[in-house]
Formats: structure tokens, C-alpha cells, sequence
């Protein structure tokens, strides 16, 4: 459902335009987002880098049956749908150049929402101080194209290791496509795990999985729900029993099953996963949403205040896990996917409990995606950190703080609830078996924390 | 033909039950019953699924509501090509329907199926008195100017007026209270004793809530998340120090307290084969296993009028062998407090066995720790229609609770003398 702030309206009409133009405001676009049917991209993408450009050689037939036109040379022609530079070759910061000289006349001829995909290795892998060097500066440079991007581009660093490069295929093409809308100045670690995904229906990739979401009667909760289930995924819908009668409505729309319980009962965990056992025969991706807010200065903080906050956004999580991590619980290859904050990252005046959870959520991340077992299992472990979204929530926020909350980012605009939801559904598609530890912040790159 | 199996209740749900006028009172019957099923259908994954049939029903409803259940179907997210029909036997009509639709089960002519009842006391249809509906008819009939003229001059200021329809008895005009205040008197039923029966309902309906025993039995509606009638801090004194309602003098033991208010509400209770409940990945509750219906002659047979269910429950034990102690547990409705001790006293009552039953031996008691264990009508309300959706599905989670082979029995009165009974047993 595009929405778009009043904003953004004025902005993108006629005479808007040339006012907004004239001040030097920021000039939001209406983002490009994924509907069932869409080309990944619109427009040719031009593939180029450094050396023999090892990532962009075992991505090209990938990209290719994806629906992506690849170039070797900006076109005369239409203007580029993205651009993906394969520095993993580099050896020193000398060979940065290659990226400048790919991307530099490319930026100039890029269609709207177009998108910068910048292919690198891990700094932490480097075989020399220089190696390193050049690895690091590809975030900066990634980070600062954002920036510098108009039109709804985004520019994102997917880094991968050695020999495994064909696994980030599902990476790059979430980040090409108008999924990762809200995506941008990210990085996404790959992993040296095989992914050999059975070539899947790719308006369905994750058909015939089982996935849970908590706190799916309203906001980015009913949009994780509805996501997963265009995607493929039966999904069983979790909310407190006061929520109900919202919860019933969005496991009707998707065609799921209502789950009413706390997911702070000591049995919660247990009863989920009974449920997605008995009703639909397993379960294979976990997506821990419920989430509140009780904000308040730490000098006013009562325990009553920090401990509710805690409770359900961070210690349920644990709690549920023990059930849902066990053998017994999610399948091999299943999912886990946590979300955290901008709030836990940056901090934020009035959050300390919330920031505390939320980063405690990134520390999860950190730990589940180390576990050795889970590894085994193919079970993978990660975060999506939403920024500025349009949501109730943020909609009682005072008009100017909200102003503020949406233009500093580099997309000029608060992302939609969809928007976290489809990172979500990334994470929990085979293809993405390599991709663990992650926290992608969906947040159109704010100047928050970053 | 095919022979009989079993029918398995597979969950249930209903809306918060709330009091006449209340948080229900711009709702209407369709709406209701609509969210009741919209919520069933959300828990057990039936979303665009077509169900056997829908059976429910309204005991107050309005004359555009001929297909309530089958609109509602059509208003819910269950497929369009799920049949609906409507019943009704006052307060008997959700467990009516329920032995219905076990029956169809039971025969193989349904693989599962939607029992249920709804009923608003605030959104009421509104009547005019009968002189002015047979003139506006008739105005209605009128061809030509002059008739029409004719027909309007008949038309007088004294014929307006409106009635709402009332709890009332038609043949002796008389409100079910009243009715029921002659039947307390006779079995002798206390004031106290009727309190504290009241009092339990509350304290144990109020229980069930804490442990989250509705959290999967219950939708809210309308930002009502618990029956509203329901008074978790009610106290004997409180009982106690309630004006009397029904009967009069020494007689007069009925209270607003002891008695249940007019409610709005909806419930719905899913059944189905075992195979159906299988390919759904839904666990039998229980297992429906005998239904009977009876009805006493309140008008020339000197029996009470909410006394029916005493004469019901042992011709259905009868025909299982079964005595009345060999159930874990009793929900009888509390229609009146005065209702479930009377009923209690006849069947503990020789001469009432010997006589009214025939019976060789008083039925004898009940272990009242195992009577509405989760509370009943008195606290939760009493949307007449909704009433037995509610007990069967309540009933159901209990004995599935208990463990497999636990056997409850449920028993309710109805309008017109009648009344309802039925035996589950868990699965």
C-alpha cells in the first residue's frame, strides 16, 4: 500500500517541486516497492570492478535469470536500474580506484530508486594491513554514495567470503530489488555456508514454510504477517489476548491462525511452538516482534517501567527460545529473525529501558548466530533495526519531532512498516542460509547512529 | 446408510458477553455473531475454507434477519460457499444447534461443522401495537387516491405507541421471573442459598480469567476483553443487601444479584469428524455423546416452567446407563440461581423422582465442587442464544483438561417450558 507523507506530496507536484527546489529542501520521492509481477529493477544494471571481479562473475547467470539486464559499460540509452561494483579483489587502497572509475559516470545516468551494490570482503579476513585498509574504506565509500544519491537510490556493502561468492546471490538481488526500499548505507555479512536452494518460485520463496510472528495484530506486526504470507509462508499470528480481535482480522487476511497469549507467560515458547506443530506439522522461521514502549527519563524510570519493557522485549525472547531453539523446536534450515531499534544502536533521550532491550536484542543476535548447535541446524540468527517508520506509534509523535524523525535520513522520508517486513522476509528464505549475525538497519540511511 | 460415528468439539469462541444497553448496544445480532465467527475461524486456521454448515440462531430477531446465519457466513472470512441456516428454542437454541450439527457429523451427512447463537437485548426490534400494523397495512393495500384517504383517516394518535419485546411468557404473561420465583418457592430455595451460588460464579468466573483459561475461547469485541456483567470483588453482604426482584412476601428470594440481567453477546463452537478435525491439525476436545430435549406443561400441569431440564436429564441417562454421579462435571445455566438449586432438589427429591420421573430412587445429589467450575450465566450473562455456545465450548476445554474419558454433562432451560441437555465426554 504505497502511503506517502503530505510532504513528500508537496514535494513531488509541480509547483512543490520548484519551491522545494529553490530552498534547498529535502525532496523526497515516492520509493519504488516490491508488488508481485515487478522487474527486480528498472533498468539495465552495469557490473563492473576491480581486477577479474571474482563476486560479479559468480553472480552474473544468477542476476541474469533473476531478470536483470546486465551491462559492461553505461548505456547511451535508458538510464541504469543499479549498479554492482565487485571490489573483492582488491589488494591495497590503490585498487579503490577501480570502484571510483565504474561508479563515478554511473551515478550520473541512474534511473530513479536506483541501486548501488558494492561487493566486498570482510576486514576482519584481511591477509595484510593494506588489504584490510582497502576492505574498510569500502564501507565509507558505500556510506557516503548513499549520501550523496538522489531520487530514491540507495547504496548498500553485501561482503562475502572467499570461494562462497554464488551465496550472496539472494543478498544482492534483496538489495537490487525494490524490496530493500528503505535499505540503504548497510552492510550484510555472508557467510561460508553453501546455499544450495532448490531453484524456488521466486514471487513464492518461502512456499510451504511455517513461520510465527509475535506482536502481529497491528502496525509493522500485521505487516510482517502479511509479508510472509505473499511470500509463501503459513503464518501463525501472536498477540496478547486483548489484541484479539485485531489479531483475528490479520490471521484472516493472510489465511493463519490467531495464537492469543503474553509472550512473557513462562510457557509461551512451548505453546507456539505446539501450536505451529500440531496445526501445521513444524516450524521454520521465528520472527520475535512484540514489542512496547514506556518512555520515560531514566531519572524518572521507575523498576515497574524498566522491568515491563525488559520483560517482553527482551527476556520473553530468551525465555521462548529455550523452547523454540530446542531440538524439538524449529526445524533444521529454520529462521530466527529479531528486531531491534535505531533506539538501541544511537540511544535515545527518554528509551534508556528501550534502548536496553533493543540493543540487548543485537546482543542475542551477536550470541544465537556463535551458537555452534544452531549452526549445525542451519538455523540462522538475525535483526532488522527500523528506524524512522510511519506507524500509530510514531503518528502521535509531536508534528516538528516527527518532521525531524523523517527527513534525517538520507531518503528524506519515514520508511513504511512494509519496508521492515520485507528485510524480514529476506532473512527467512532459503537462500539465505549464509546470511547470520546480521543487524540491517531499515532506515533509509539516518543520520542517527550511524 | 452409513453408521454412526463420533462428533468432536474442536474449540470454540465466542465475544465477551456485556449487559443490556452496554458496550453492545449499537451492535446488532449480524454483527455479533459475524465477529464470533471471525474469531473461530482466525483460531483454527479456516480462512476461506468452506465448513459443512453453520447452524445458529437468535432468540429476539428482527424480521430482516430471516437468514441471520448464512449473512453472517457470508460477512466472515469462512468461503462463501459454506451453507447457513437458522434455528431456534429460546435459550435453548446454541446447545440445540450443537446436537444438530454432532447429528450430521455423527451420520456422515457433515465433516464438520459451526454451532452457535447470538443475541442482543439492546438492539431490539421494535413493534407497533397490532391495531395500527393491520391499519398501516392496510393503507399499504390502498389502490386509488381514495382508498388511500380512506385508509389514512383511520388512522388515530391513541394507536401509537411502541413495544419492545419483554422476557415474558406469552401464554400467561407472566415474566420468567415470576415464573421462576412460584418453582424457588416451592422447592423451598433460600434467599442466602441462592446468593452464594450467585457469589461462586462470580469468584470462579473471575479465576478462570486469571489463568488465562478464555485467552482461547474468547475474542474481544468492541474494547470488551471480559464478560462484563462479571464482579470479581462481589461480596455475600453486597448479595445480601440487593432489593428483590421477583415474587412477593415471604416468598420473595430473587434478586438482580441471584438473577442473570439481559445481555448482548455471541458464541460459536466448531465440531467435526475425527478424520476432518486430523486434516486440520485440530485436536478433539471432546467428544459430543447424547442430546435430549424435554418439555413440561407450566400451564394446566402444575410443573415450573424452567423445570424442564429435570425431566430431560434422566431419560438421557437412562438411555446411556449412566447415573447422575457418574459425571466429573455439571454446567447447568444459571438462568436464575433459583434454577440450578431446584432443579438440584428435584432430582434429590423422592417423591418428585417417583412421581414426575418414575424413577424407583431419587437421582440424588451433586458434588457442587464439580458444578460450573469455571462459573455461569449469573456472572458471565445470559445473551439467551449465546448461552449454550458458551457452555459447550467451556465445558469441552474443561474435560479436555480433566484427561481423556472425563464425562460432563450440561444442562439448560428454555422459554416455553423447555429444555435442553447434553453429555460430553473429553476425547
Amino acid at each position: 500500500m504505497p502511503r506517502s507523507d503530505g510532504y513528500t506530496s508537496f514535494v513531488n507536484s509541480g509547483v512543490g517541486k520548484k519551491v522545494a527546489s529553490a530552498l534547498g529542501l529535502p525532496q523526497p520521492v515516492p520509493l519504488r516497492r516490491y508488488a508481485p509481477g515487478r522487474p527486480l529493477v528498472d533498468g539495465p544494471v552495469l557490473v563492473g570492478g576491480h581486477a577479474d571481479t571474482p563476486a560479479v562473475s559468480a553472480l552474473r547467470d544468477g542476476l541474469t535469470a533473476a531478470g536483470a539486464t546486465l551491462v559492461d559499460a553505461v548505456p547511451d540509452g535508458p538510464r541504469l536500474g543499479g549498479v554492482v561494483v565487485d571490489l573483492t579483489a582488491a589488494e591495497t587502497p590503490a585498487d579503490l580506484e577501480s570502484l571510483r572509475a565504474t561508479l563515478a559516470p554511473a551515478l550520473k545516468r541512474l534511473g530513479r530508486c536506483a541501486r548501488v551494490v558494492v561487493v566486498g570482503r570482510d576486514p576482519e579476513r584481511a591477509g595484510s594491513v593494506a588489504q584490510r585498509a582497502a576492505r574498510r574504506a569500502l564501507e565509507g565509500i558505500t556510506r557516503s554514495v548513499g549520501k550523496e544519491l538522489r531520487a530514491g537510490a540507495t547504496a548498500n556493502l553485501v561482503l562475502v567470503a572467499d570461494g562462497h561468492e554464488a551465496s550472496a546471490l539472494g543478498t544482492v538481488l534483496f538489495l537490487l530489488s525494490a524490496r530493500s526500499a528503505y535499505v540503504d548505507g548497510q552492510v550484510v555479512r555472508v557467510g561460508e555456508r553453501e546455499v544450495h536452494a532448490a531453484p524456488v518460485d521466486a514471487e513464492r520463496p518461502l512456499a510451504g514454510k511455517v513461520a510465527v510472528v509475535t506482536g502481529a495484530a497491528r502496525g509493522i506486526g500485521a505487516d510482517i504477517a502479511r509479508t510472509l504470507h505473499r511470500d509463501g509462508a503459513t503464518v501463525v499470528c501472536v498477540d496478547v489476548p486483548a489484541a484479539g480481535a485485531s489479531l483475528a482480522a490479520v490471521a484472516n487476511e493472510v489465511g493463519g491462525t490467531a495464537l492469543q497469549l503474553d509472550v512473557t507467560a513462562l510457557d509461551a515458547g512451548t505453546r507456539i511452538l505446539e501450536h505451529a506443530t500440531t496445526r501445521h506439522g513444524g516450524l521454520d522461521v521465528v520472527v520475535h516482534n512484540a514489542g512496547i514502549t514506556r518512555d520515560k527519563l531514566l531519572a524518572n524510570t521507575d523498576a515497574e517501567r524498566w522491568d515491563s519493557v525488559l520483560r517482553v522485549n527482551l527476556l520473553s525472547i530468551l525465555q521462548m527460545n529455550e523452547a523454540l531453539l530446542a531440538k524439538s523446536g524449529l526445524r533444521d534450515g529454520g529462521r530466527v529473525v529479531l528486531v531491534s531499534s535505531i533506539a538501541g544502536i544511537a540511544g535515545n533521550r527518554g528509551q534508556s529501558n528501550y534502548a536496553a532491550s533493543k540493543a540487548g536484542v543485537i546482543g542475542l543476535v551477536d550470541g544465537y548466530a556463535a551458537d555452534r548447535g544452531l549452526v549445525r541446524r542451519g538455523i540462522t540468527v538475525n535483526a532488522v533495526a527500523p528506524g524512522f517508520i510511519e506507524t500509530e506509534m510514531t503518528a502521535r509523535i509531536p508534528l516538528a519531532t516527527r518532521e525531524v524523525g523523517r527527513r534525517l535520513n538520507s531518503l528524506a522520508q519515514g520508511g513504511l512498516p512494509v519496508d521492515v517486513a520485507e528485510a524480514i522476509a529476506f532473512y527467512a528464505a532459503d537462500a539465505q542460509g549464509a546470511v547470520s549475525g546480521n543487524v540491517i538497519r531499515v532506515c533509509g540511511q539516518s543520520l542517527l547512529g550511524a | 446408510m452409513p453408521t454412526t460415528r463420533r462428533a468432536a468439539v474442536l474449540g470454540g469462541n465466542r465475544i465477551p458477553f456485556a449487559r443490556q444497553f452496554g458496550p453492545y448496544a449499537e451492535a446488532s445480532n449480524q454483527d455479533m455473531l459475524t465477529a464470533a465467527l471471525e474469531g473461530l475461524v482466525a483460531r483454527h486456521g479456516l480462512a476461506g475454507e468452506r465448513v459443512g454448515e453453520v447452524v445458529a440462531g437468535a432468540v429476539i430477531k428482527h424480521s430482516r434477519d430471516f437468514n441471520l446465519t448464512r449473512e453472517a457466513v457470508l460477512g466472515s472470512s469462512l468461503a462463501a460457499d459454506t451453507p447457513a441456516y437458522d434455528i431456534q428454542q429460546a435459550c435453548g437454541t446454541g446447545l440445540e444447534a450443537t446436537i444438530l450439527v454432532a447429528n450430521k457429523i455423527a451420520l456422515g451427512q457433515a465433516e464438520s461443522a459451526i454451532a452457535g447463537g447470538v443475541d442482543s437485548a439492546s438492539d431490539a426490534p421494535i413493534v407497533v401495537p397490532e391495531r395500527l400494523r393491520r391499519k398501516l397495512l392496510r393503507l399499504n393495500r390502498a389502490k386509488t387516491p381514495a382508498e388511500r384517504a380512506k385508509a389514512a383517516a383511520a388512522l388515530r394518535p391513541t394507536d401509537l405507541g411502541i413495544q419492545v419485546p419483554a422476557a415474558t411468557e406469552p401464554r400467561t404473561g407472566m415474566s420468567m421471573g415470576e415464573h421462576m420465583a412460584i418453582t424457588a418457592a416451592r422447592w423451598g430455595v433460600t434467599r442466602e442459598a441462592q446468593d452464594e451460588l450467585a457469589l461462586a460464579s462470580h469468584q470462579k468466573l473471575a479465576a478462570a480469567y486469571e489463568r488465562g483459561f478464555f485467552d482461547d475461547l474468547l475474542t474481544p469485541y468492541l474494547g470488551q476483553t471480559r464478560d462484563q456483567n462479571l464482579r470479581p470483588d462481589t461480596t455475600l453482604e453486597k448479595l445480601g443487601s440487593l432489593r428483590t426482584a421477583f415474587g412477593t412476601g415471604p416468598d420473595a428470594t430473587m434478586t438482580a444479584g441471584n438473577s442473570t440481567p439481559l445481555s448482548d453477546g455471541a458464541s460459536t463452537v466448531l465440531l467435526g469428524s475425527e478424520e476432518w478435525a486430523a486434516a486440520h491439525g485440530l485436536k478433539p476436545l471432546a467428544f459430543f455423546v447424547d442430546g435430549e430435549t424435554a418439555a413440561v406443561d407450566y400451564l394446566g400441569g402444575e410443573e415450573g416452567l424452567l423445570m424442564a431440564p429435570a425431566y430431560a436429564v434422566p431419560r438421557m441417562l437412562a438411555r446411556q446407563g449412566l447415573s447422575l454421579q457418574d459425571f466429573d462435571l455439571y454446567e447447568i445455566h444459571e438462568a436464575f440461581a433459583a434454577t440450578v438449586l431446584s432443579t438440584m432438589a428435584a432430582w434429590e427429591d423422592e417423591e418428585f423422582c417417583r412421581e414426575r420421573l418414575g424413577l424407583d430412587a431419587p437421582l440424588g445429589g451433586i458434588d457442587r465442587a464439580k458444578l460450573n467450575v469455571t462459573g455461569s450465566s449469573l456472572a458471565a450473562g445470559h445473551p439467551f442464544a449465546a448461552t449454550g455456545g458458551r457452555i459447550v465450548a467451556t465445558l469441552a476445554k474443561l474435560l479436555h483438561e480433566k484427561g481423556s474419558g472425563a464425562r460432563g454433562l450440561i444442562s439448560i432451560c428454555a422459554a416455553g417450558g423447555q429444555g435442553v441437555v447434553a453429555i460430553l465426554e473429553a476425547a
